[in-house]
């Protein structure tokens, strides 16, 4: 279990980095309007970034503690057939494939 | 943002009280989602056998959900603190364009300012973009101070019933992998991006080959690389036309 010291840290990193990222913008504004750079990670960076963590986290609850391969496969189907069917509401989605997700591993 | 601050300077004053009112009314909505989305991760902070002020502090520190869900996870298995640097930095990178459409400018206060740059989250950004007309500092610094509470108290309602259940509930983790995978799903249908999903595919795979032990940092830096060399080659294409 990690000591409170490194979850400071960890802490302090993380608020720096994300304020700064939501603070640089606003004082360079008109520059980083104008890069093409900017604009092309813009389009380009979410959605893989998105499905990296996507595979990831999938990684973790499938081979976790003990391994539950199917049960994730199952229940990262259901979290995408409820969100196309359902017209992307979230917090549907999210519920429906942790309930499944948690169902599956804890009374089969 | 200019047309907004015009249009706020010839509108009569409204009573701030009413400024409040709207600003609240308008993050009614995102509450719905946040504040269940808040009972998981505190649930998921307790269950991963995390001290429970750890829900708190990390909505204050990195007030940023996605985030916060992934730094559980990070913390528990005492991720080196370089990598939590660069996920935060890569996952946290949108940020950098919600300045662009963002009506900050109706706020003067120097400390409403910073709190409002700092609680630029996702969901308030989707707040002002949905409607874009009459935010007023008031109305923009309530709208964002009830989201946090919302996150903040879902938090601490998750680490409550987490305590009074007094039993791990197995699998629950699975909540951000589901997240992820909405949000994946709704950055493609807006963005068309075949090209950048190849990519991030690739560079997870690699990174399973090359260093599964840290495959998510590898994966990031791959994929963050092959975009830069993307950028280069169409800006050489663009040159050459």
């Amino acid at each position: 279990m990690p000591d409170t010291g490194y979850v400071l840290a960890a802490l302090a990193i993380g608020f720096v980095i994300t304020v700064s990222l939501r603070a640089v913008p606003f004082l360079l504004l008109k520059p980083l309007r104008a890069s093409a750079f900017v604009s092309h990670m813009a389009r380009w960076m979410p959605v893989g970034i998105l499905l990296i963590l996507a595979a990831v986290t999938f990684g973790s609850s499938a081979f976790g503690e003990s391994v539950h391969l199917w049960e994730a496969i199952v229940a990262a189907a259901v979290t995408v057939a409820v969100h196309l069917l359902f017209r992307r509401r979230t917090l549907l989605s999210v519920g429906a494939g942790t309930a499944v997700f948690v169902v599956l591993v804890n009374l089969l | 943002m200019a047309r907004v601050t015009d249009q706020i300077a010839t509108a009569p004053h409204p009573g701030r009280r009413a400024e409040v009112f709207a600003g609240v009314g308008a993050s009614l909505a995102a509450g719905l989602g946040l504040f269940p989305l808040g009972i998981a991760f505190g649930l998921l902070v307790v269950n991963s056998g995390l001290s429970w002020w750890v829900a708190p502090a990390l909505s204050v520190a990195v007030f940023a959900g996605s985030m916060e869900l992934l730094l559980v996870g990070l913390l528990v298995a005492v991720t080196p603190l370089a990598t939590i640097a660069l996920t935060t930095l890569l996952v946290n990178f949108r940020h950098v364009f919600y300045a662009f459409s963002f009506p900050l400018d109706v706020v003067r206060n120097p400390l409403a300012r910073a709190y409002s740059v700092y609680a630029l989250i996702d969901e308030a950004w989707a707040i002002t973009n949905a409607r874009p007309e009459g935010w007023t500092p008031w109305r923009l610094v309530s709208m964002q101070v009830a989201l946090q509470s919302y996150w903040v108290a879902g938090g601490l309602v998750g680490v409550l019933a987490a305590r009074l259940i007094n039993a791990p509930i197995e699998g629950l983790d699975f909540a951000l992998c589901a997240l992820f995978i909405t949000l994946a799903l709704d950055a493609f249908r807006s963005r068309k991006q075949v090209p950048s999903v190849l990519l991030a595919g690739g560079s997870f795979v690699v990174a399973l080959v090359l260093a599964p032990e840290s495959a998510l940092f590898t994966a990031l830096l791959l994929f963050v690389s092959t975009l830069v060399v993307r950028h280069l080659l169409t800006r050489r294409r663009g040159a050459h036309a």
